[in-house]
Order: C-alpha cells, then structure tokens, then sequence
C-alpha cells in the first residue's frame, strides 16, 4: 500500500480459491518446509535444556509461515541479512538442518565452523550472509550488500530481516535514507511479534504502524498476516520486483507472534496467559493444514508421512551435530586474518 | 560533504579523475555509510572510506567493532571485509575537546582490525596501498598536524608498498630508543636530531602499525640501547606507549638500564584555549625531560 493510507491487502488472507491456483506439490512444500522449522526449533529447544547448546538461542517457532512465504518468494541470486532469530531462515534457504544444528553445537561442522552459534549462521554458498547478534547490525551491512549488487550491475535482491523492536534504532533510519538516496534493490522486512524483548510496539515505537516508518525517506511498506504464508509470499514476491527492476526499496511487515520468550531462557512473563493461548491457537503450521485439507490437496495419512519423514530428518540432524568433532585448540586463531599480516598474535 | 568543494582537501581531485560512480558522496550518517562499506566489501567490492576526523568515526564504532573485526572471523572464514577507513586524529589546532582526540588505540584494541599511523608521506602513500590491496578491514590513522608534510616519495611507477604490521628504524642510535608513530615521529625526529648535537645516540622507532605491533624491531632496539621512551598523542592510562612499556618489560628486562618512560597526553579532554591545549599536549621539552631521566645513572656493565 502506498504509506499511510489503507489498503485491502494489508488484511487479506489467503482463501480456498488461492489455494486452487497453485500446484500442489508447491502447497505441500511449503507445508513440509514449515513442519521442518517447527521441528528443528522444538528440538533446538529440548537440546538446549540439556546444555548441548550454549548461549543465547533464539527460535523462530510461530514464524515458520513468514519465513517460508518471504524465502520461497526469493530467488538464487538474491541475499539475506538476518537478525539473530534466523534458524528457520537458513533451511528455508536450502541449507541442511545438520550444519546448521552442528552450529548451535559449537563444532567444526558447523555452517560458520561453529565460530558463530546460533546468533551467527552463515552460508555464503547460499548466499545466507549471516545473522547478525546486535540489534540491527546487519541492517547497514544489508544495505552495502544491495549498493555492491547495483555497482556492479548484477541481479538480485537483498534481504534485510529486523524485528519490530529494531525499528526504533538509528542505523535503521540511516539506512532507509540511503537506500533510497541511492536507489539500492532491497527489501526491509519487519517480524512483527508484538515484543522488542518484553517491550510492546506501542511502548517502543511513536509509529506502531511500522510499515509507515520508511514514509520520511518515501519509501514504500505494506503490512501482511506473517500467518498467511501465500500472502507473505504474494506480498515479497512484488516488493522483489519493485527492488530489482526499479531500484525501489520498500519495507515489508508480517504480523507474527512468537509462541516462546524472547529466547529459551525467557519464560516471557509479561504476556498475559489468555494472550498466548489465543495466538497459539492460531498456529499458522495448522492453519495451513486446515487449508490443504479442505480443498483436498493431501490425501488421508499424508500429514502423518511427512511428520515421520520430517522427524527423522531433524534427528539425523541432532545426530550429525552430536557426533561431530569440536574445533582443534590449534584452529584457534584460524580466520583470524583473510590477508596474511606480518607480526600478527598466533599464540595463546 | 560535496565532495567537489570539500574544504578539508583530503578527497581532493578524486572525482575529476575517477568520476561520480567511483567517488561517492554520503550524508552525514557515519554508521550507515560505514556499515554500507563494509557490507558491499562482502560481496567483492573495496571501498575507501573517508570520515573527516577519527572523533566522528566513534558513531560507527558498531559497524567497525562490532561487524568489520568479527565478520571474517566468525563466519568460519567465508566473507573477507577489504575495507580502509581513512580518518585524521589530533590536536593542537584549538578545535576543543571533541573535535581533538587521538582514539587510535580503541582500535587498536580490537582483533580482526588491522590499524597503521603513518608518519611520513612515503610511508602513508605505502600503507595506503597496502591497506587498499589487503583483504581486511584496515583503519588508516592520519593526522590533522600532519598534512602539511613535505617529504621524499621515491617514483615508483605505482608499485611501492609499505607491508602492515612492521615497523622502521627512522634514524639508528645506540643510547636510547624513542619509539613513536605518526605526528609524535617528527617530534622525535626533531629531539633526536637535536640530542645528537650533545653527543646523546637517539635510535627513533617508527611503529607504523598499531595492529599488528612490530614487537620484535621494539625489542631488538631496546635490547641494543637499554633504555626506551615513547612518545604518544593519546592519553597515558591504557595508551598505545602502555603496550610498548608491558612488551619492553616483559621481554626484555634483563637488558633495560632504566625504566620506560612514556610522554603522553595530559588525561582531560582537550582545551579550547591555546596556552590550556599546549600544556596538555606532549612537547619537545617533556620529551627532552624524559630522555635526560632515563639516560641517569651508568650504564650496564
């Protein structure tokens, strides 16, 4: 929608009829894509619990139709700048759940050499150029990745991932200037989960209606139900085109809600019980299979087949990451230096 | 800044010779051009970023600490950041307190930085290429009291490199090592010349880089001479001269003759006023006044 003022979409949902437009092995992928995020974060949460995962952790349970909708609106040639709530990002991009489990492990296998962790995937063979642990870091970093694509005249598009809260700092606000000022082929999307850590948008931002907050720098936004993943991917998939074919960058904010704390450790006391029922009970993962249900794209017993199939592949994950090897004390200062220096420390 | 009739000069005549697509005017918004630069080095390119004074450079103390220093890092090695942030420190030209400082040293700090503080103009045309070619993040220290320096640049056709990470020998002596970089080596350069005339042998060591410090030319020098002063513009507590003091004392105490001293800033933040802002700057009489302490007493048997 053109900013501020009200637009059909910003509350359309996906119904029956969408659903017949599109092939159904695309329904069943995104449903299968889905179910992996929620399973690898479910058990990303249960390793944790038993320490085989360190620090902050952050999961992406109740997103999962926000990120399939905004990845599978992506193409190869396109990158991604995330927050530090980007596990599900990285296997809706392709990568294996196994690296990316290994990561949040801490070993060598891991997608960064478990360098990183969990605030810090990275693939740069997917073009996944990492999730970025300090509020809004990776918003500058986003916009010089989609100058870069614009200086040397490739395709592609970049994506900015940010939460609601990130909204409120002022690398945001000098980026949107810039990306504007310089026309750069960029996507700004905001999860909207209601919390900057325990903080609501209305507390936090003067704006609550974030996808207006591009307007002092005419940038466009539009606001989409993150529950809905054909209308996030209908929504992404135009703000795509507008970037990449007329350098128009534009801000898009899915509504979602996170059905944990801010991360593991966060029992999330300030929301009320009633509240997170309510959301909960609108899981965009049982949404989508009331969906495909009804309109008979699945037949009897394909859930099932799937949730084993999808299962044993999180498992496998959690194995691969278990067996796999800690990085060697001598790799230490290993990636210390991409240019060789003399004089540089390279001991302990 | 436009930059075609920029005051300060430091761009001057880049856009006439490499054109609007190469030479990229901002606004004022340290931490997204920053940030920009470094996320278009990720994908391949090799932005020289210019920020007036290092003070200004404190606003994208995130993007360059935080993302530069980490980038290569902890992504297990899969981005490279070749980016050189050009930026002058400095005092003593009654711009007050923000506008004065010597934070080379924050830098400094930082694993993953690479960070040099050229004196001369054949060592900052050196480094500059250096830091250009290099495939990390690079700041590129300068100084306001220095951009009026005349000095030999050997033609070269182009091809002449300063390596990071490795200090010079600016003049050789055998009774004392005075160790510096960037605006304080031409004070030293200064003393030691003026010492020689009383028959006092200053070696003058120019750290050059900051990060990686050279520390072995250090200690092969205060090895030779036994006594060591260092002349820094930053302040005193936990200063680069700190981290030459702690490298002399733990590697070569045996052969010190006197204790390190250091001529630094003096700790506040910097005067308007010009008789404050001299008293508070390291000058050449502080720098004699160190050296004649230091060479007291015999030497070593």
């Amino acid at each position: 929608m053109s900013v501020g003022q009200p637009d059909e979409r910003a509350t359309a949902s996906s119904h029956h009829r969408d659903l017949h437009r599109e092939p159904p092995d695309v329904l069943q992928r995104y449903y299968r894509q889905m179910l992996t995020i929620r399973r690898f974060e479910e058990r990303t949460g249960e390793m944790y619990t038993r320490a085989n995962i360190g620090g902050y952790c952050h999961l992406n349970l109740g997103e999962e139709a926000t990120i399939v909708g905004v990845m599978e609106a992506l193409r190869p040639e396109d990158y991604i700048f995330t927050n530090y709530r980007e596990h599900g990002y990285i296997l809706a991009r392709g990568v294996d759940p196994g690296p990316v489990m290994a990561e949040l492990f801490g070993k060598e296998t891991g997608v960064s050499r478990g360098r990183g962790g969990s605030m810090h995937l990275f693939s740069a063979e997917h073009h996944f150029l990492g999730g970025y642990g300090i509020v809004g870091g990776e918003i500058p970093l986003a916009v010089g990745a989609a100058f870069a694509l614009k200086y040397q005249g490739r395709a592609g598009i970049v994506l900015c991932q940010m939460g609601d809260g990130t909204t409120n700092i002022g690398a945001w606000h000098e980026s949107l200037n810039l990306a504007r000022l310089y026309r750069l082929p960029i996507v700004f999307l905001i999860i909207n989960n209601g919390f900057g850590m325990s903080t609501t948008v209305e507390k936090g931002s003067a704006e609550p209606d974030l996808f207006k907050k591009g307007c002092a720098y005419r940038i466009h936004g539009e606001r989409v139900d993150g529950r809905d993943v054909l209308a996030t991917r209908n929504a992404m998939q135009r703000l795509r085109e507008r970037a990449e074919t007329e350098g128009e960058p534009s801000i898009l904010e899915a509504v979602s809600y996170r059905f944990r704390g801010h991360s593991v450790v966060d029992p999330a006391k300030y929301r009320n019980e009633e509240e997170v029922q309510r959301e909960r009970a609108d899981d965009p993962l049982q949404r989508f299979a009331h969906l495909l249900q009804e309109v008979h794209i699945v037949e009897p017993g394909w859930f099932a087949q799937v949730e084993e199939e999808v299962d044993q592949e999180i498992q496998a994950a959690v194995d691969f990451a278990t067996t796999s090897p800690d990085p060697k004390i001598d790799d230490l200062f290993t990636y210390m230096y991409a240019t060789p220096v003399a004089n540089a420390a390279g001991r302990r | 800044m436009e930059y075609s009739k920029a005051p300060t000069k430091f761009t001057a005549g880049l856009l006439a010779e490499f054109g609007p697509k190469r030479v990229v005017d901002t606004p004022i918004a340290e931490e997204g051009f920053v940030g920009l630069a470094i996320g278009s080095a990720m994908l391949g390119l090799r932005p020289v970023v210019e920020i007036m004074t290092i003070n200004f450079s404190l606003l994208a103390m995130d993007q360059l600490v935080n993302h530069a220093a980490k980038i290569h890092y902890m992504f297990g090695g899969q981005a490279k950041v070749p980016l050189v942030l050009r930026t002058p420190g400095g005092g003593g030209q009654q711009l007050a307190a923000t506008h004065s400082q010597n934070l080379e040293v924050m830098y400094a700090h930082v694993p993953g930085l690479k960070v040099v503080a050229p004196a001369t103009p054949a060592d900052a045309r050196g480094l500059l290429r250096s830091a250009i070619r290099d495939d990390d993040p690079v700041i590129f220290v300068e100084n306001l009291g220095l951009y009026n320096t005349k000095g030999e640049v050997p033609d070269d056709h182009g091809e002449t490199t300063i390596p990071i990470g490795v200090a010079d020998i600016k003049r050789e002596g055998k009774d004392l090592s005075l160790i510096s970089y960037s605006l304080k080596t031409v004070t030293a350069m200064q003393v030691a010349e003026k010492l020689a005339q009383e028959g006092i042998s200053i070696e003058v060591v120019d750290l050059r880089s900051l990060r990686p410090l050279d520390r072995p030319t250090i200690l092969e020098s205060v090895r030779k001479t036994g006594r060591a002063v260092i002349i820094e513009d930053d302040w005193r507590s936990y200063g680069i001269g700190a981290e030459v003091a702690a490298t002399i004392q733990e590697e070569a105490f045996d052969y010190l003759d006197a204790p390190v001293r250091r001529v630094a800033s003096v700790e506040v933040p910097l005067p308007y006023s010009k008789v404050l802002e001299r008293a508070a700057m390291p000058d050449e009489q502080r720098v004699l006044d160190a050296i004649y302490k230091a060479l007291e007493g015999t030497r070593r048997a």
